[in-house]
C-alpha cells in the first residue's frame, strides 16, 4: 500500500506491506477491511468519495478487482483527487 | 516529452530548443503556470507539491499519447515542477507544435486540462503560516470532461 497528501498524513505513514484476507478481491472490499485496521484508518479512508485509488499505478474504480495471483504482490495507491498544474 | 524536477525552467530556452531545426513546424503554443500568490492579508506565501514518483511519469506519457494522436502535433513538452516552491515561481510548462495553429493550441489546451485531473500531483498551501491541502476543483472536473468523446 502507498498513500499520499493527507491519507498518508492522517494514516501516519507512507507505505506499508498488508496482506488482506483472501475474500477481499476489490478495492471496495480492501477499502472495507482498511478501515477496520484502526482509527487513523477510518479517519483517512471513512469517506470514500474523498479518496482515489490506483493499482500498480493505474487510477482504479472501487469495483476494480485486486490482481491475484502474482508472487511479488501489486500496489494499491489511496489518495484525495489530484490538484496539480 | 517528460520531466519532473524541483528546478526552474526557462520558457525562452526551451521553446527554442523544441522550434529549432523542424520545418515543418508552423506553430508553437507554450502556457506557463505559477503559484498563485494574490494580494490580500490571506496571501498563499509558497506551495509544496507532492507525487507519486512510480506513476507520474507513465500517467504524463499516457496523456502525451493521447493528445499526439488526437490533434495533430509534431512535438510536445510536459515540464512538471516539485517540491516548495513560493508564490510567482512557475509549476507547469506545456509546449506544443504543430504545422498548423489550431491543433498546437487544442493540444496544449487538452494537456492541461487533463494533467489538472489525472496527474497524480496534490498541492499543500501555505498561508499565514498555515499549511492546508488544496481541495479539487469541480470546474477543472467539468473542463477535463469537455475533452471526453463518447
Amino acid at each position: 500500500m502507498v498513500y499520499f497528501a493527507w491519507v498518508r498524513e492522517r494514516i501516519g505513514r507512507a507505505e506499508e506491506n498488508l496482506e488482506p484476507p483472501k475474500s477481499v478481491a476489490t478495492l471496495d472490499q480492501l477499502l472495507d477491511w482498511l478501515v477496520t485496521l484502526g482509527p487513523e484508518y477510518r479517519l483517512a479512508l471513512g469517506d470514500r468519495r474523498a479518496i482515489r485509488a490506483a493499482i500498480n499505478q493505474e487510477h482504479a474504480g472501487w469495483d476494480a478487482r485486486l490482481p491475484d495471483g502474482c508472487p511479488d504482490g501489486f500496489e494499491v495507491a489511496l489518495f484525495p483527487p489530484v490538484t496539480g498544474g | 516529452m517528460i520531466r519532473i524536477q524541483t528546478e526552474d525552467f526557462e520558457v525562452g530556452s526551451e521553446l527554442a530548443a523544441m522550434s529549432a531545426g523542424n520545418g515543418r513546424i508552423g506553430a508553437v503554443v507554450t502556457f506557463t503556470g505559477l503559484v498563485r500568490g494574490g494580494n490580500g492579508a490571506d496571501d498563499v506565501q509558497a506551495i509544496e507539491l507532492e507525487h507519486y514518483p512510480a506513476m507520474t511519469h507513465r500517467s504524463l506519457e499516457q496523456l502525451e499519447a493521447e493528445a499526439r494522436a488526437r490533434f495533430d502535433l509534431i512535438d510536445v513538452l510536459i515540464i512538471h515542477r516539485i517540491g516548495h516552491l513560493p508564490a510567482g515561481a512557475q509549476i507547469v510548462l506545456v509546449i506544443t507544435s504543430s504545422a498548423h495553429r489550431q491543433a498546437a493550441f487544442d493540444g496544449a489546451n487538452f494537456l492541461m486540462d487533463r494533467l489538472k485531473t489525472t496527474a497524480p500531483f496534490w498541492k499543500s498551501e501555505t498561508r499565514s503560516g498555515q499549511k492546508k491541502w488544496v481541495d479539487m476543483k469541480d470546474s477543472d472536473i467539468a473542463r477535463a470532461d469537455r475533452w471526453t468523446t463518447d
